[in-house]
């Protein structure tokens, strides 16, 4: 992704963070490039908030290097990296209003009363809370604490932002909502946006890239589209969107060359007269827009996802499976 | 809706905050007899006058004066001390931690006596002469402990993630004590102020330990109990003490009270 002409944003070089026994981060790299929207995706436990703290400075390498825009970050404390975040809790100061919040980074840089809270305001009129300066944050919905924070953040003009589920706390809707006031900001801004999350369909539909975590680890690296439709990995296959793993044995009976498989659930067809192998309808789920089906075939079981308009298959009726010859991908290992 | 308490609890309680109550009735009561030698029930007259006699006696004035300062100097010292304390504690993970709080917690749960002896024996080998200062020391002990406490449990309940934001927004570590961890702390440091002072402003047995010629003002009362000579003074100046331990308790109360209401009333 990046050129060897631009210095990325983050990067890191075999950066491990051990806790003792446990590895929270094992041998990472990565390049972020500058203005990229960059998400880190991966079960509970899989290192994505040390990722992020090592880059904010709340952790330092057990080993490895971190630069940021070149760099090296080694000793450099948090309040001296260019880099702001904005924490999963909010960690709003509960004793000084919004706008004091908002106000904070340029407070203890000593800039004026009245300067700073000028530019308190701008802020929250960006992130459409322009009235709300004089309130506590105990006196704010979720949403809008979420939005204080983001405001607090940014108001140092960060090179980059470091986001740890930020939208985790919020109901559905509202999620929605701010994925694309994010996404928006983030265009508009040009920072650097790194951000954490487990929700795979928030990691793909916001990112430039997306970086699948698993046991400290990454395992794929890629856009959305490279990463959800060619999976590297049984375990990214799987984290990311339930694909058909198919694995080496079960390859042969399913008339696909040797070694393990990916297919995606939407990408195979059913029909009463096809040329694929022939299996049995085991269960149908009705979706609204989709249905989801369990076919067996032999003794093998594959997920199918078909649009409403097709036609429906009911439970024990026998199926050909079919597939685009590009739709398996080949799985390492 | 809080159901009504069950009369049996009612008159449980009204019992038990009579047993604490009536006691200091009878100060006041026995600050206003007539009689002056024993304690007579009920009291043959009342009068004022004991409460005059009580301002010319200049014992009196120096005892109160020299307590007043003892609790003020030691409570600014265990504040001091007790919040960097509390602040190394919260923030160090190191060996031995544990032990160290323990050890700094000991002095309360120790008997006064132990740290009275033990402070002598000190001040002896060390050759330090008994002053002022002794006793601040004395009464440090425990007012340290009192504001440790406070201020422990406090950071304990503050977001470690604040302190981390503060330090995210460019703030070092001198700034984010002062404009972050010491606001959280204020209400803390307050209560166990006022603590402090209370139990340093009536504390008897450690003093008896580290005070040389000079007598506080709980000393000075439990002296005059011995002698039966003008006893309803020690009731009046018992009444200033009551009162001098009750102001700032109800300030307190205020101050807290009012700040929750300012709060709410910014919507
Ligand atoms: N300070 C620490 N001491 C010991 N172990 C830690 C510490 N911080 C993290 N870990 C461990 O490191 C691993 C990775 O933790 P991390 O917080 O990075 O996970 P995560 O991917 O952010 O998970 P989640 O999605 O649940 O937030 C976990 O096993 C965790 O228990
Ligand atoms: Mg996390």
């Amino acid at each position: 992704m990046t050129t060897p002409s631009t210095i990325p944003a983050v990067r890191f070089r075999a950066v491990a963070r051990h806790f003792g026994e446990v590895r929270a981060v094992d041998s990472v790299d990565l390049d972020i490039a500058e203005g990229e929207f960059f998400a880190m995706l991966g079960p509970s436990g899989s290192g994505k908030t040390t990722c992020l703290r090592l880059i904010a400075g709340f952790e330092q390498p057990s080993a490895g290097t971190i630069e940021i825009f070149g760099e090296h970050a080694e000793g450099v404390p948090p309040y001296r990296r260019n880099v702001n975040t904005v924490f999963q809790d909010y960690a709003l100061f509960p004793h000084m209003s919004v706008a004091e919040n908002v106000a904070y980074a340029l407070m203890v840089r000593g800039v004026g009363k009245a300067e700073r809270l000028a530019k308190a305001n701008e802020m929250l009129a960006l992130v459409k809370l322009a009235n709300f300066g004089a309130r506590k944050p105990a006196q704010l919905s979720g949403g809008q604490r979420q939005r204080v924070a983001l405001a607090r953040a940014l108001i140092n003009h960060p090179k980059v932002l470091l986001l740890d589920e930020p939208l985790g706390a919020l109901d559905l809707k509202l999620r929605e909502q701010m994925q694309v006031e994010l996404k928006t900001l983030q265009r508009s801004l040009g920072i650097t946006f790194v951000f954490v999350t487990h929700d795979q369909g928030e990691a793909l539909s916001m990112a430039d890239r997306v970086a699948v975590f698993n046991a400290g680890r990454i395992v794929q690296v890629g856009r959305p589209e490279e990463v959800y439709e060619r999976p590297a990995t049984r375990f990214v296959a799987d984290f990311v969107g339930g694909s058909n793993v198919i694995e080496p044995e079960a390859a042969t009976r399913l008339r696909l060359p040797a070694g393990a498989w990916s297919i995606r659930p939407e990408k195979i067809t059913l029909s009463a007269t096809g040329n694929g192998p022939l299996g049995r309808v085991e269960s149908l789920q009705y979706q609204g827009a989709q249905r989801r089906y369990v076919v067996a075939v032999g003794p093998d079981r594959l997920s199918v996802v078909t649009a409403a308009g097709t036609t429906a298959f009911t439970p024990g009726a026998s199926v050909h499976v079919d597939w685009p010859a590009d739709a398996p991908t080949r799985l390492e290992g | 809706m809080p159901s009504r308490p069950p009369l049996s609890v009612t008159l449980a309680a009204a019992a038990g905050l009579l047993f604490l109550h009536l006691p200091l009735a009878f100060i006041f009561l026995y600050a206003l007899t007539t009689e002056e030698k024993s304690y007579q029930f009920p009291p043959p007259g009342f009068t004022l006058k004991w409460f005059a006699v009580a301002w010319d006696r200049p014992d009196i004035w120096q005892a109160l004066g020299l307590s007043l300062r003892v609790a003020s100097v030691a409570t600014a010292l265990a504040i001091v001390l007790g919040t960097l304390a509390a602040a190394a504690m919260a923030r160090y993970r190191f060996f031995g931690r544990e032990a160290v709080s323990l050890l700094i917690t000991l002095p309360i749960a120790l008997p006064g006596i132990v740290t009275g002896i033990a402070l002598r024996a000190a001040l002896n080998l060390a050759d330090i002469p008994f002053s002022f200062w002794t006793i601040v020391i004395g009464h440090a002990t425990f007012c340290i402990v009192v504001v440790y406490n406070n201020a422990v449990a406090r950071l304990r309940r503050t977001q470690g993630s604040l302190i981390e934001a503060s330090m995210d927004l460019g703030a070092d570590g001198f700034q984010t004590f002062r404009h972050v961890v010491l606001p959280q702390l204020g209400t803390a440091l307050l209560a166990g102020g006022m603590l402090a002072f209370a139990l340093s402003f009536d504390e008897v047995i450690v003093t008896t330990f580290t005070a040389g010629q000079q007598q506080t003002l709980p000393i000075w009362m439990f002296s005059e109990l011995i002698r039966p000579r003008q006893r309803p003074v020690t009731n009046v100046v018992a009444v200033m003490v009551i009162a001098v331990t009750l102001i700032p308790i109800l300030a307190a109360y205020y101050l807290t009270r009012d700040g929750e209401a300012v709060e709410g009333a910014s919507k």
